[in-house]
């Protein structure tokens, strides 16, 4: 049986890859574990544009506050020859975990806006990164800007790294833009060779007995892959970039049905934060026994074959399940 | 330039000679030599070598006596060793100095010379401390700059090898140590040059060895000693000589010329005087000024002051001198003069009967005492010494730069007289420690230093205060070498930071005709002018200043730096200066930017260069008016309603105008009044809480946490808010304890330093607005003037009754009145909500002894103390003794008064008939151990003496002056970890073996954190501090277990922010303890690198953590057969790296050598896990109800 499928210019031994969400890429016996499992390839825990300058602002400002200022205390830590701030440490990891496995190793950037952080797609390149993911997670809660704006920013970031590295880009969306098929067209036109689907932002939940605001993270759940299914189909075949998915990826089925709606990678995070490293072996198992039960030979028969174009309902993909149901019920008239 | 120039500090200078010359470093802090120890400490953890390729040892001792005991027992045993140190540190070192010169040692010390605490402590330079040691056989050279520093370091280094005398290296704290000068380096081979690696060999050669044994520190009888020591004598009488012709040899290898009395002036001067130290650098210039002015006088310095050679000191001398001005930088209260002048009389009339010199040409002498404590020492001074030698009868013993107008020692001076050449630049600025001012001009000093052929100098003038503290940079640049080692009284350029200075400071009192004044003003160009007082105003106009504005905050948080203006400021003094060409400075500012802060990030860079690209477009020229019209004049410093004494004595002092107080205006004894803090309204905030008190709890955590008694809480009866102003607030009373009455919590607005501890500890929510709680910070202009009445009146309504309160809870604790109010502490200090605490419970019957460190400082530094009183007049008595006794001194205390107590008691049975039975025997037997029993006892103590009043006994008398002693008396010995875990420990240990009753606070930040943040015994593992660089690499010490040890202590571990109940109790406990108590408290502090205003927050992680466990160890449950020890807090919640990483302390060893630091924070999880266990497992032991363990 032919797992292999292509993402990003990478040849894949399987669809079968954790998501960058999943902390599990810190720590390279665990990296190791999951090139065992069957990962076919690591993306990378995000690098985060805040940790960076906010890294930097706080040692500079908790280093030099008060000092000068009286006389016997001129200053209160020892000077310290250098410091090992920005990207510094995740490169040095990056490229450990690029020498610990032989499978491709995928860097994950996140920021906000346009500025000197992206400079570090170059540095993860040098540090033997095979592909960027590049996730942008800007939420505009400013209401001075436009929705025209929100988009421009994506794209003049994107064009900004394309034109400092030359390793694919795949670029992790939110699923909130007014029409996501112009965004994607428009982010292959400025280089991307790929879209991840989708970015699930923490949200904030209320504590009430401390009346907080406090952003919480829960574990997706199976029912949250149909929004990217959804997209995965209507994109298929209509743009020339890759497609992963990576939410509600929990087993073998789930993954088969990203797959036929036309993603070429599945991305895996809570299922294997709940059940550890090693539930990606039993995933790709579970795909295995339901490709061999129903015949497919490989990935790229399957690929697909439930998009938009190919499938036998394609005003499904576009219409609210509402209208589904309504139909289901003249189906069956009571009366 | 031939060779590349450095811009360092005299401290620096010293330590870049010493470090290259030793192998062994023994360090201890003390300001203001501390810099050398930090200065060795990083270069030995960054692998740097010595001249021999070698990276020396740095060890830091538990206190300057452990220090000069290692660099003793390092010299005994072969290594090159040194030490540096200041004032009652090197009299700590004075025992181990006479033994180290007795065996002939090679060795040199390098000291920052500094007062000596007498009447007062004071940080600052004078030469008492190297006086006080000119007896232990040490030789004694001083420096005067910065570059003489360097190189004496060297020269004492190379002599004493030589030589076998050890050397003292000497400057002026301060004034040289911390003046940052131009200096060429010495290079290695310019060092080796004069170094003799034949005598270091001979030195190793004497070390103490089994393979070549011999016995040292020998015990010897009436029959030998004497001749032995007069053994040494052909050393000290050679050792001039060796000292020149290291000099000489220098000068040969190096270029600079140096002699042991080195003259310079008119050959044929008639007045010289004669001096050491940066004051010699003055009186240079002076001589070259009077000179070119047709006067013949001149300056002979001393360099070499031990061993005194009389032969150098005549063959320096010009044959033509008349009148000699011995100038003393210290005093010797009683002697017949100070030592320099003592020791020139000496040499004189010894040079004279000797034929070194014609009696008929032996000058006139006369002494006088200079810049005691950094006093200025300026021109004018010189030319007023030089005036007075002209005179036919000179005053001898005087005094210059005070007006001594009761022994009318001084001399008096004209102010105006200046000297400050025209090619100088002279620049002031006025800024806040918190806006990074003096850190800017450091960078400047350095960029026109060591980027231009010009010369540099930059002083900083400290404040005393923690929070707000204020800076005053003085910077000269020229042409020619800067020899001002005074501030500048004739500046051309003056800047002032902060607006508010407006008010407080007369700016342009230095400033020349002409000068450039650059004030920050969120005022533009076209409205500054009408919001200056009125006194500013007309300056400015008749002196025609220069007047410039900018919004540097605007710029400043434009560019993402915050309230950081400094870079903003500096690229507008550049601008206006004219130092150099404006494209040339601003690339000067960016390299020194990137220098500075690039290994901090490439963000922190590129905010500066933004805040520099965008400084001089909003830099704005005002055109000064012809005419004041100002409205206002500047505030009166204290208000009239201030008692006379602060009015007369605080309010010149906060005014800068202290140094025109007489000597007829000072306390004779050092004893000052308390509660002066009060009287200065520093308004230093930017907000202020405001309470919201239909959302209050009344929990009166705000007033708990608040470190500058600035929030307070009363209950009161409703009568009491007659007259209330109408935005007074008030609410009912929730709690049973205070059924009917009112309550209110109040800020102090002019006091409170907005660090915002309240606010984040107040658990009570606005629930209309749930960002809101009970108090919210509220920017302190808009409700400035309210909150000033609603406090003047909240002030006025009357304290509730001790009797009523219920002390043990927090509302009880905190209803007291506090007597400890707006210390100069840190905004948002861990330490003094502690002794706030103390003083509500205790303070009116307290007798504090603390120990130097932080809160000696904000406790008792001019020109306003905290600690205050109540109504009656009864409050804390404070005092501090030194850093390293403060156990015993208290102790002091505890004897004195038990013995009063002992001798009133015998009186009052003596005098039983006449007082009465009844009250004698209640007096005798009272239970004082509540507020009711003590406040019953004072009443009859008063009854007493209103009975002993009309006695005529003399019984009755004594009996009068110490019957109050029959009030219980609470001795409080506080200190911090410095004190109590190193310095002072030896002593504490030894307090609490004594079984009396004394309680000790420990202020335990886990660092010294007064003199900027050196390793404590405190200091956790994997915690990076000063002379800890590398993280460190050892456990914290356990001191409550080792003071349970004993069995009779009470011990309680306790930490506000974790449980205030706990605290509470924890006081009370150890109040009521009748033997020793010791309470060990977590402060957090600015130097962990936190957010202050989460200080409690770091508490509370601390002990859920595990690392810093809540107990109390009380001996009367032993008694009462159960364990003594109970835990007051839970098994660890969190990990230790939760807790730690999030202080910088521990964050920076991650950022900067993460590997070690991984392996320390196993390390220091393990310590908290075992110490957690220890402490569970102890308490978890049951008794038999004998005393007896049952598991």
């Amino acid at each position: 049986m032919d797992l292999r499928t292509k993402y990003l210019g990478l040849e894949l031994k399987s669809p079968l890859v954790p998501s960058a969400a999943a902390p599990l890429s810190r720590d390279l016996d665990r990296v190791r574990a999951l090139e065992d499992a069957g990962a076919s390839a690591i993306v990378m825990f995000s690098l985060f544009e805040e940790q960076i300058t906010n890294e930097e602002a706080e040692l500079d400002y908790y280093l030099t506050r008060s000092t000068h200022s009286y006389g016997e205390a001129i200053t209160y830590f020892p000077d310290l020859e250098e410091y090992n701030l920005g990207p510094f440490e995740y490169l040095e990891h990056l490229a450990n975990v690029k020498d610990a496995v032989d499978v491709p190793v995928i860097g994950s950037l996140n920021g906000v806006s346009m500025g000197g952080w992206t400079e570090y797609a170059v540095s993860m390149e040098q540090a033997g990164a095979d592909a960027l993911e590049v996730n942008l997670y800007f939420i505009p809660a400013d209401p001075r800007i436009t929705s025209a704006e929100v988009e421009a920013n994506y794209i003049e970031v994107l064009q900004d790294i394309r034109s400092r590295v030359k390793i694919p880009i795949a670029m992790k969306l939110n699923p909130y833009f007014s029409s996501l098929f112009d965004m994607a067209n428009r982010m292959e036109a400025a280089g991307a060779n790929g879209l991840v689907l989708f970015n699930r932002f923490y949200q904030p939940d209320i504590d009430l007995e401390n009346l907080e605001v406090k952003p919480s993270l829960t574990l997706s759940s199976p029912y949250e892959s149909r929004l990217p299914l959804r997209w995965t189909a209507i994109l298929h075949g209509r743009i020339g970039m890759n497609i992963a998915i990576t939410t509600g990826i929990h087993d073998g089925e789930s993954a088969i049905k990203a797959l036929m709606v036309g993603a070429d990678v599945t991305m895996m995070c809570s299922e294997l934060l709940r059940k550890g490293t090693a539930r990606l072996g039993e995933v790709e198992q579970e795909m295995r026994q339901w490709m061999e039960e129903h015949e497919y030979d490989s990935v790229e028969m399957m690929k697909g074959s439930m998009s938009q174009r190919s499938c036998s309902e394609p005003a499904a993909f576009e219409r609210a399940n509402y209208m589904k149901t309504i139909q289901s019920y003249d189906r069956y008239p009571t009366v | 330039m031939s060779r590349p120039m450095i811009t360092i500090d005299g401290n620096e200078a010293a330590a870049y000679s010493a470090y290259r010359l030793n192998e062994v470093i023994a360090i201890y802090p003390i300001t203001p030599s501390s810099p050398m120890g930090e200065l060795s400490d990083a270069w030995s953890s960054t692998d740097q070598p010595n001249l021999w390729g070698t990276v020396p040892q740095v060890v830091e001792m538990q206190s300057e006596g452990g220090a000069s005991g290692a660099v003793h027992g390092a010299l005994q045993a072969g290594a090159l060793t040194t030490t540096f140190t200041s004032s009652q540190g090197l009299l700590l070192m004075i025992p181990n100095m006479f033994k180290i010169a007795g065996e002939l040692t090679s060795a040199v010390i390098h000291v920052a010379a500094r007062s000596v605490a007498a009447h007062a402590l004071s940080i600052f330079g004078d030469h008492s401390d190297v006086m006080a040691a000119r007896s232990t056989g040490f030789g004694m050279l001083a420096s005067n700059n910065n570059q003489e520093i360097m190189d004496f370091a060297l020269i004492s280094q190379a002599a004493t090898l030589e030589a076998r005398i050890p050397f003292m290296h000497f400057f002026d704290g301060f004034r040289s140590s911390h003046e940052v000068t131009k200096v060429c380096p010495l290079t290695d081979d310019e060092m080796r040059s004069i170094l003799d690696e034949d005598l270091i060999r001979a030195h190793r050669e004497r070390a103490l060895t089994p393979d070549r044994p011999v016995i040292r520190g020998t015990a010897q009888n009436p029959d030998v000693f004497f001749q032995a020591r007069e053994a040494i004598n052909p050393f000290y009488a050679a050792c001039p000589d060796i000292v020149q012709n290291k000099m000489d040899e220098f000068a040969k290898n190096v270029g600079r010329e140096y002699k042991l009395f080195q003259y310079h002036g008119a050959p044929d001067a008639e007045r010289v005087i004669l001096i050491m130290g940066s004051g010699a650098e003055t009186v240079e210039d002076t001589v070259n000024h009077l000179n070119q002015n047709g006067e013949k006088v001149g300056v002979l310095k001393i360099r070499l002051y031990r061993p005194f050679s009389v032969k150098h000191f005549v063959e320096a001398l010009p044959p033509t001198v008349k009148t000699l001005g011995v100038l003393d930088r210290t005093k010797e209260p009683g002697g017949t003069g100070e030592p320099v002048y003592q020791d020139i009389v000496t040499a004189l009339t010894e040079a004279s009967n000797d034929g070194l010199i014609e009696r008929n040409r032996v000058p006139r002498v006369v002494g006088g005492r200079y810049g005691l404590s950094s006093k200025e020492f300026t021109p004018a001074m010189v030319k007023a010494v030089f005036d007075n030698l002209a005179a036919e009868k000179p005053k001898n013993h005087f005094t210059v730069g005070i007006n001594d107008d009761v022994t009318h020692t001084s001399l008096e001076y004209d102010e105006s007289f200046s000297i400050e050449p025209d090619d100088v630049v002279r620049a002031m600025f006025y800024g806040l420690g918190s806006d990074g001012t003096v850190g800017a001009n450091k960078n400047s000093v350095k960029i026109i230093g060591e980027d231009t052929d010009n010369y540099a100098q930059g002083y900083f003038v400290y404040d005393s205060k923690k929070a707000g503290a204020v800076t005053i940079s003085h910077l000269r640049f020229g042409p020619n070498p800067v020899r001002s080692p005074y501030l500048i009284s004739s500046a051309n350029f003056i800047a002032c930071h902060q607006f508010n200075f407006i008010d407080k400071f007369d700016l342009l009192k230095e400033a020349v005709p002409g000068a450039t004044f650059l004030l920050n003003s969120a005022f533009g160009p076209d409205e500054v002018w009408d919001h200056l007082p009125r006194s500013l105003q007309q300056e400015m106009i008749d002196n025609k200043i220069q007047f410039y504005v900018i919004d540097g905050y605007h710029v400043a948080r434009e560019a993402g730096m915050g309230n950081r203006i400094n870079t903003v400021m500096q690229v507008c003094f550049f601008a206006l200066a004219k130092v150099l060409p404006k494209d040339e400075a601003i690339a000067a500012i960016k390299a020194a930017i990137e220098k500075t802060y690039g290994k901090k990030g490439e963000s922190v860079v590129m905010k500066n260069f933004e805040a520099v690209d965008s400084a001089l477009a909003n830099l704005f020229e005002v055109k000064v008016p012809d005419q004041v019209s100002s409205a206002r004049e500047k505030p009166p410093v204290v208000p009239n309603s201030a008692p006379d004494f602060v009015k007369l004595m605080t309010g010149p002092i906060l005014a800068g105008q202290g140094d025109r107080l007489p000597v007829s205006a000072m306390p004779v004894d050092g004893t000052f009044p308390t509660g002066t803090t009060q009287w200065e309204k520093r308004m230093i905030a930017q907000e202020i809480p405001v309470w919201d008190p239909q959302w209050c709890i009344q929990c009166a955590k705000c007033a708990m946490v608040c470190p500058h008694a600035a929030i307070r809480i009363k209950a009161y009866d409703p009568s009491a808010l007659e007259g209330a102003p109408e935005e007074f607030l008030s609410w009912d009373w929730k709690g049973k304890e205070f059924p009917g009455m009112k309550m209110t919590i109040q800020t102090a607005p002019e006091d409170c330093t907005g660090c915002g501890l309240c606010v984040e500890i107040c658990p009570a929510k606005n629930k209309k607005e749930t960002r809101l709680k009970a108090i919210n910070m509220t920017p302190l202009p808009e409700v400035l003037e309210e909150e000033k009445t609603n406090y003047d009146f909240f002030l006025e309504i009357p304290e509730m009754d001790r009797r009523e309160v219920k002390p043990e809870t927090i509302k009880g604790s905190q209803i007291f009145q506090p007597l400890f109010e707006y210390s100069g502490a840190c905004a948002g200090c861990g330490e003094t909500p502690y002794i706030k605490l103390m003083t509500q419970l205790f303070g009116d019957r307290s007798i504090v002894a603390n120990a130097t460190g932080c809160s000696s400082i904000y406790g008792g530094n001019l020109p306003t103390t905290p600690y205050s009183q109540d109504k009656n007049g009864r409050g804390p008595a404070w005092s501090n003794s030194l850093f390293e006794d403060n156990a015993e001194f208290g102790l002091g205390f505890r004897l004195s008064i038990d013995q009063q107590k002992v001798q009133a008691n015998h009186l009052l049975e003596r005098l039983r008939s006449e007082v009465g039975d009844t009250l004698a025997d209640e007096i005798l037997k009272a239970d004082q151990s509540d507020e009711v029993g003590i406040h019953d006892q004072r009443e009859r103590v008063a009854a007493l003496k209103e009975k002993l009043s009309h006695l005529d006994r003399p019984e009755a008398k004594h009996l009068l002056t110490i019957a109050d002693y029959l009030v219980k008396k609470s001795v409080w010995i506080v200190g911090g970890d410095g004190w109590a875990y190193d310095i002072g420990y030896g002593g504490l240990d030894h307090v609490l073996a004594s079984g009396r009753n004394v309680n000790i606070l420990v202020l335990d930040t886990e660092v010294y954190s007064n003199t900027g943040g050196q390793s404590s015994k405190s200091t956790p593992r994997a915690a990076v501090a000063k002379f800890a660089a590398g993280g460190k690499a050892t456990g914290k010490k356990d001191l409550g277990m080792m003071a349970m040890a004993y069995g009779n202590v009470y011990v309680a571990q306790i930490a506000m922010g974790a449980s205030d109940t706990q605290t509470v109790k924890s006081f009370i406990e150890a109040e009521h303890h009748d033997g020793p108590s010791l309470i060990i408290a977590y402060s957090h502090c600015i130097a962990h690198g936190i957010d202050m205003s989460r200080g409690m927050t770091s508490q509370k992680n601390a002990v859920m953590c595990g690392h810093w466990p809540l107990y109390r160890y009380d001996p009367s449950r032993a008694e009462q057969g159960d364990n003594p020890l109970v835990l007051d807090s839970r098994d660890p919640k969190i990990s230790m790296a939760e807790y730690a990483y999030g202080e910088t302390r521990y964050k920076m060893l991650v950022k900067s050598h993460p590997k070690e630091a991984e392996k320390l924070m196993e390390q220091a999880q393990a310590d908290a896990t075992s110490r957690w266990q220890r402490y569970k497992n102890l308490a978890a032991i049951t008794t038999n109800g004998h005393g007896e363990n049952e598991n």
